[in-house]
């Protein structure tokens, strides 16, 4: 019953989400106030519709409803509870509606929050939202219903794929989707001022705060990915440079260039086609990251759910979104004017050096990752394109950018001058050098220190505008502490999620002086990695609800001293025939010891262990990046909306 | 810049697009007909001769080795299977069609117990003709089977010409595996 109920809320959400769309876009174009009222409304009818469906499939995973096609195919009686939970979006049809939540969520979010916005915009933007959620419901319901019943019921389900049944990839997957779908808003935006024919400084400030939350989640989903599969894949890395991950790396770099655009656009009135298309090209990036995965054509260590035949809808689907603003845009952008002027070397310029070096990058990745495609294609040739290409493409083209990004912070708008501004930040370059020099002394390496040396100057560089704008040491403390009191969020904002990008920078150098060493030793033996000495104790077996696991007891020492012991474990799942590798890792803060369990041979384990310096840096810094992010939703300048417009919001009201 | 110019600046993404669409279908059309397979790598094997091996046979069935390759005469399908494959069970109906066509197939059971392959042979019909057992997956590992099920083709002179990853479907059969069969009966 609870299946069928949530089949017709499906069903439901196609119906309310065209209605959406319709009332509000024709009432946007006739200006009429009550249809563009019940265009609001019906977005939270028509989020209600789809949380319904997925709680349905989370009741029916939860209560293991065996008759569910979904439920056998991905869950097991024996499964933990939470994993039955997050089981329903570890496949491709639960993903799916978790993706259409997360949709009907933002047209939700617009009608709530977006009260200060002019009425005709803001039903616009719920009309839009609207139209690209009746897609993916349609797509779900036609293609991809998690709902469906099967006949005859197996007494047991199949199991989920056990790499996924991990707390990490329980989490990975909404704050991803919550990422890439909720640069639809800025995207609805975009189409919206296309359909006005309207650009100017008030939309650039209504853009910002939904651009920062996305960017925020998505820079959170990509961090706890690239975590899982640091510690849950036990190869000792962080990032692959495989096409999944690129897929998301792709909207987080255009949409990073897009947070820093619409800066301009705000504060300017300029650069606005090119923030416009920069909102299409992030959502579009983010639709095809899960067409590409979806279908199955990028092969990934990772695309667990993918199917050909669904391909077809996803790709014309695509093409509709997707061509269909881009035609908008052919059509009307080349009407929206600039009016804001600058020299090259301003505020603006930095942050249009900033969007021409980060969109560099996304063309190297996104050329990278389909690279092999257009080989098999046209060469008809197998090849794939590796870590090695990304690293030699990609740290030329992001070193400038993280070295000019403390430099644009401080410059000031319109025009500025550049060796003031680098006299300014002396303090900065000191302790960049100072670092630099004592790793090049330490390590004798040349590379290592260069990076640490820009992670610093990133890292306490970033802090130069705060310091510029209470002009410490200039000034009388007292008063600096009390400008420092007025600073607004955004600023703080600003410093913070720069200085989470010079840590995770740091965090990267350090990882490649990580070492590591595989041994084949017998209980009792020990081996010494890092000034560490990894002591085998013994071997012992395991169970758990669905697998059965072999665990290395290890003791880590240094001088005589125990540090932590250590539990890599190898899993074989029972239903599922297969093994994994739990790795246990131990950190310092600075460091990582990490150890995997290989196989057994003549009372031997293989082991492989690492010491990964600063591994924890890099996703610390990713959170505080995304922290950063959220401040800066939190700036009252933000929420308080641009006076420009403010006449027209009473417009709804009356 | 002139305004025709400039309008067609702003054409430009939705030229990409189209190109990317384009590429896009075609990708999906050929993944469709088993001409393109994200997952595939082509195997080394192709247009060499098939690896030497020699296993037991399955109780009650004929077996073989890699000599028996060379000495058929005839082209040999070789499908590597095990009971507790799902795929396996799925392309049952496409090997027992192949086999009422006179094809040879022998097949490998792979990393399975006896008794489980007799069950599934009882099951689920029985193509092969010549049944050798892979209990610790040797074989598989000089052919350099992914997984099952995984299928070879093996001209009459015991050249590798074809491998198939996963389960045979109609379509594959039809569009890849027929005109190698005639090109090399």
């Amino acid at each position: 019953m609870i299946p069928e109920l949530g089949h017709f809320a499906l069903a439901l959400a196609v119906a309310l989400a065209l209605a959406q769309s319709l009332c509000a876009l024709l009432g946007a174009a006739r200006a009429d106030a009550r249809w563009m009222a019940s265009g609001a409304a019906l977005a939270y009818g028509h989020t209600i519709a789809v949380g319904s469906a997925f709680a349905a499939l989370i009741w029916s995973a939860v209560t293991d409803d065996f008759s569910v096609q979904n439920v056998v195919e991905n869950s097991h009686s024996l499964k933990p509870l939470l994993y039955k939970i997050t089981g329903v979006w570890g496949n491709h049809e639960g993903s799916i509606v978790l993706w259409c939540l997360m949709l009907a969520l933002c047209g939700a979010a617009v009608a709530g929050f977006g009260r200060s916005l002019p009425s005709i915009l803001r039903a616009r933007v719920i009309g839009i939202l609207g139209l690209n959620a009746a897609g993916f419901l349609l797509f779900t319901l036609l293609t991809s219903n998690p709902l469906l019943r099967v006949w005859p019921t197996p007494l047991d389900g199949r199991d989920m794929n056990p790499l996924l049944q991990d707390p990490g990839l329980a989490f990975h997957p909404p704050l991803l989707y919550a990422g890439y779908v909720g640069f639809a808003v800025p995207f609805a935006f975009a189409v919206a001022a296309l359909i006005e024919g309207c650009v100017d400084a008030a939309w650039g400030r209504w853009v910002r705060p939904w651009a920062l939350a996305s960017w925020s989640l998505l820079t959170g989903g990509i961090a706890l990915g690239s975590w899982w599969a640091y510690y849950e894949l036990g190869w000792g890395g962080y990032w692959f440079w495989d096409p999944v991950e690129n897929a998301s790396l792709l909207p987080w770099l255009t949409g990073t260039a897009l947070l820093h655009s619409a800066i301009v656009v705000e504060k300017r009135e300029a650069l606005k086609t090119w923030t416009v298309l920069l909102a299409i090209a992030t959502f579009s990036l983010s639709l095809s990251g899960t067409f590409l995965v979806r279908s199955g054509i990028l092969n990934s260590v990772h695309s667990f759910a993918s199917d050909p035949t669904r391909g077809i809808f996803i790709l014309v689907l695509l093409l509709a979104v997707i061509g269909g603003s881009l035609i908008l845009f052919a059509w009307r952008a080349p009407a929206l004017g600039s009016t804001g002027l600058f020299a090259p070397v301003s505020r603006e310029g930095a942050l249009v050096l900033n969007n021409i070096f980060i969109c560099s990058i996304a063309v190297v990745v996104f050329t990278g990752t389909l690279y092999p495609l257009f080989a098999e294609l046209v060469f008809g040739a197998k090849l794939s394109v590796g870590a090695p290409f990304f690293n030699a493409t990609v740290l030329p083209l992001a070193a400038p950018v993280l070295l000019a990004m403390v430099v644009g912070q401080i410059l000031p708008w319109k025009r500025a001058a550049l060796g003031p501004a680098l006299l300014r930040l002396w303090w900065a370059a000191l302790i960049a050098a100072a670092v630099g020099l004592s790793v090049a002394l330490g390590l004798r390496a040349l590379l290592p220190a260069l990076g640490f040396a820009g992670a610093a100057w990133l890292i306490f560089g970033s802090f130069g505008e705060i310091i510029e704008r209470i002009r410490l040491f200039r000034i009388p403390l007292a008063t600096s502490c009390a400008r420092l009191k007025g600073l607004p969020l955004a600023v703080w904002a600003a410093t913070i999620a720069h200085a989470g990008m010079g840590i995770t920078v740091a965090g990267i150098v350090g990882m490649s002086l990580a070492r590591e060493k595989i041994v084949a030793i017998s209980p009792g033996e020990a081996v010494t990695l890092a000034a560490y000495d990894w002591r085998l104790d013994g071997l012992r077996d395991g169970a758990g609800s669905n697998f059965r696991e072999r665990i290395a007891d290890i003791s880590v020492w240094r001088d005589g001293a125990l540090v932590v012991r250590l539990t890599p474990a190898r899993r074989s799942f029972t239903t599922q025939r297969m093994e994994t590798t739990e790795t246990s890792i131990h950190t310092t803060g600075f460091a990582d010891l990490y150890s995997v369990l290989g196989e057994e041979r003549d009372g031997k384990a293989i082991l492989r262990l690492h010491y990964n310096f600063l591994a924890p840096w890099i996703w610390i810094g990713a959170l505080i990046m995304s922290l950063g992010g959220f401040l800066s939703v939190a700036d009252r300048r933000l929420r308080v909306g641009a006076p420009a417009r403010r006449p027209a919001q009473s417009v709804p009201a009356a | 810049m002139n305004p025709i110019s400039r309008r067609l600046m702003f054409l430009g993404p939705l030229g990409l697009l189209a190109v990317g669409g384009g590429a896009g279908a075609l990708l999906l059309h050929r993944m469709a007909d088993g001409s393109f397979d994200p997952r595939g790598v082509p195997s080394v094997l192709i247009d060499k001769p098939a690896p030497k091996f020699s296993l037991a046979p399955q109780a009650g069935h004929p077996g073989f080795d890699g000599a028996a390759l060379v000495t058929a005469g005839t082209p040999v399908l070789i499908n590597f299977f095990a009971s507790w494959c799902l795929p396996c069970i799925a392309e049952a109906p496409q090997l027992l069609a192949l086999q009422k066509r006179g094809l040879q197939i022998w097949g490998v059971a792979y990393k399975d117990r006896e008794e489980s392959t007799a069950r599934f042979l009882a099951q689920h019909g029985n193509p092969f003709s010549r049944i050798a057992r892979d209990a610790e997956g040797n074989a598989a590992l000089e052919f350099g089977v992914y997984g099952v099920p995984e299928t070879y083709l093996i001209d009459k002179t015991g050249i590798v010409r074809w491998r198939w990853v996963g389960a045979l479907s109609d379509n594959v059969i039809a569009r890849a595996l027929d005109p190698l069969l005639a090109k090399y009966a």
